[in-house]
């Protein structure tokens, strides 16, 4: 069972919350360079790290916001959490 | 040392003191000529179909825990091809034929009960889909049949046919084929044939690396030590990203925990495999009794197997919902097994960006169903260094073309 502090409401049960998958992936653009290999990486292609993961959540059933989420896959012990618009944090100093 | 019944009672007579153990435990050798990574029932196959089909036995079998000891023994039993793609159908029918005669291939009771696999419609809308899909693999050639909700009160007395549940029965989908089988024993009887055919099965052996020169396996790292080899097969499940970091490349996959449960021991009282594609609850009685079920998955990415508590919540709400007159059943054990799940739920099994490096994964919720038949392919695969037709959709190739096999029936539900 996780608590996930969303930036918005605080502390709340993961019951309120969606994952949206890894975060930090950026479509390849413009469309019209892009080659299938690179669509596919984009599309279905992932890290899938033991470890920590950066994920966006989603307060689906709370506020409403997005946000990232640093996650241990092993323990699900949350190192950080931060708005959309931050940079991906060094994951090796956290 | 053949089992049948004769030498049961021969050994009988000398207080069963001299059965031979089951599989060798030998020392690992420098060089094979195959290492296969991952001893799950996919792993063991292989090696067995390589020894069996392709006369190659100078093979290495390592296993980071012990054999059996991920989501081959964690999972719930169920074997099925009912599925709706033609490729699906072909492959997963194949491995369930290759079930039916497993118990005799490996001379290891394997416990396979073909009480029928029900998916149940619980609308208008559910029934016509399930026609759809009961068409479907008649057309591929699986045997299905239609059953309505009168025949489903009969078929499962205990089961809440009422009208006024939130999830009312409507019919169902039967494949009478479907079944069980006893997970551990196909792991083990793989491991016994596959042994005495001369495979090394090397058990708390841990891949911690590759040695790849001008993009080909030579040598696979272990904590035992180094293997050369030319060829490697990979069947590790939800690890398959891990191993596939170590040689340098990335897979279309997502690991995520799949929760099971086993309740405590009750008098029979349940005779078919059930599943609900409304809460995604799927229960059978095992034959000491349990009811051994789960449902969906928790939808975030785990390397835990112990899984969440939401998802326990609504498994045991959607099976109550089934049957009522299980709420006072106390629960004996709950765990989680860490699925490989892809995009469009099939599984990959074929080439991968390295050469002379095989992998076979992506079985997300459903590997245990097609271990026969992922064995047999991959077996094939590396043999002969060219997929086996039966898995010639199911290589990478698809996410670039974008021939994927958006096959639901893979889940049961949708996730």
């Amino acid at each position: 069972m996780m608590l996930i502090t969303c930036p918005f409401c605080g502390a709340r049960d993961e019951n309120e919350f969606r994952c949206a998958d890894e975060g930090h992936i950026i479509r390849p653009e413009p469309y019209t360079d892009v080659s299938a290999e690179q669509w596919a990486d984009y599309l279905f292609y992932r890290d899938n790290p033991k470890g920590l993961i950066v994920e966006r959540w989603h307060h689906q059933h709370g506020c409403g916001l997005w946000f990232n989420v640093v996650r241990d896959t092993v323990t699900h012990e949350i190192k950080a959490i931060y708005e959309m618009t931050e940079p991906k944090p060094d994951l090796e100093a956290l | 040392m053949r089992y049948s019944a004769l030498n049961l009672f021969r050994e009988g007579l000398t207080g069963h003191k001299n059965w031979p153990h089951a599989w060798r435990s030998p020392e690992l050798k420098k060089s094979y000529d195959v290492v296969i990574i991952g001893g799950g029932g996919h792993g063991l196959a292989t090696a067995y179909y390589l020894a069996k089909n392709h006369g190659l036995t100078n093979i290495a079998l390592v296993e980071r825990g012990w054999l059996g000891g991920g989501n081959t023994g964690r999972n719930t039993t169920i074997v099925r091809s009912n599925y709706f793609f033609p490729e699906s159908a072909a492959f997963y029918d194949f491995a369930l034929k290759l079930y039916e005669g497993l118990s005799t291939d490996l001379n290891y009771n394997i416990m396979l009960s073909q009480r029928g696999m029900l998916s149940l419609a619980h609308s208008e809308h559910d029934l016509e889909m399930m026609n759809r899909s009961c068409n479907a693999m008649q057309l591929n050639g699986v045997p299905a049949k239609m059953m309505t909700a009168e025949e489903i009160g009969k078929r499962v007395p205990s089961l809440d046919v009422s009208k006024s549940v939130r999830y009312p029965i409507w019919g169902g989908l039967m494949q009478e084929r479907g079944g069980v089988a006893r997970h551990d024993a196909v792991a083990w009887g793989y491991a016994r044939q596959a042994s005495a055919l001369g495979v090394d099965i090397i058990q708390n052996c841990e891949v911690t690396g590759f040695d790849i020169e001008g993009g080909r396996v030579k040598a696979v790292k272990t904590s035992q030590g180094t293997i050369h080899t030319e060829k490697v097969g990979i069947a590790v499940a939800g690890h398959s990203s891990v191993i596939a970091g170590m040689a340098g490349f990335r897979l279309p996959i997502r690991s995520y925990a799949l929760q099971a449960f086993v309740s405590e021991p009750m008098k029979p009282v349940l005779d078919t495999v059930l599943m609900t594609p409304a809460t995604g609850v799927y229960i059978s009685q095992s034959d000491k009794g349990e009811l051994v079920f789960g449902a969906a998955l928790d939808l975030y990415a785990s390397y835990a197997q112990r899984g969440n508590l939401p998802v326990l919540e609504d498994t045991v709400a959607g099976l109550l919902q089934m049957f009522p007159n299980f709420s006072r059943v106390r629960m004996l054990r709950q765990w989680a097994g860490i699925c490989d799940v892809v995009h469009d739920s099939t599984a990959i099994v074929g080439k991968t960006p390295v050469d002379g490096m095989y992998i076979n994964c992506g079985w997300g919720t459903g590997g245990f169903k097609a271990i026969p038949a992922g064995g047999y392919t991959l077996a094939h695969t590396i043999a002969h260094d060219d997929p086996h037709p039966l898995v010639k959709p199911f290589s990478f190739e698809r996410f670039k073309t974008g021939a994927l096999i958006d096959e639901a029936a893979a889940s049961g539900i949708a996730h």
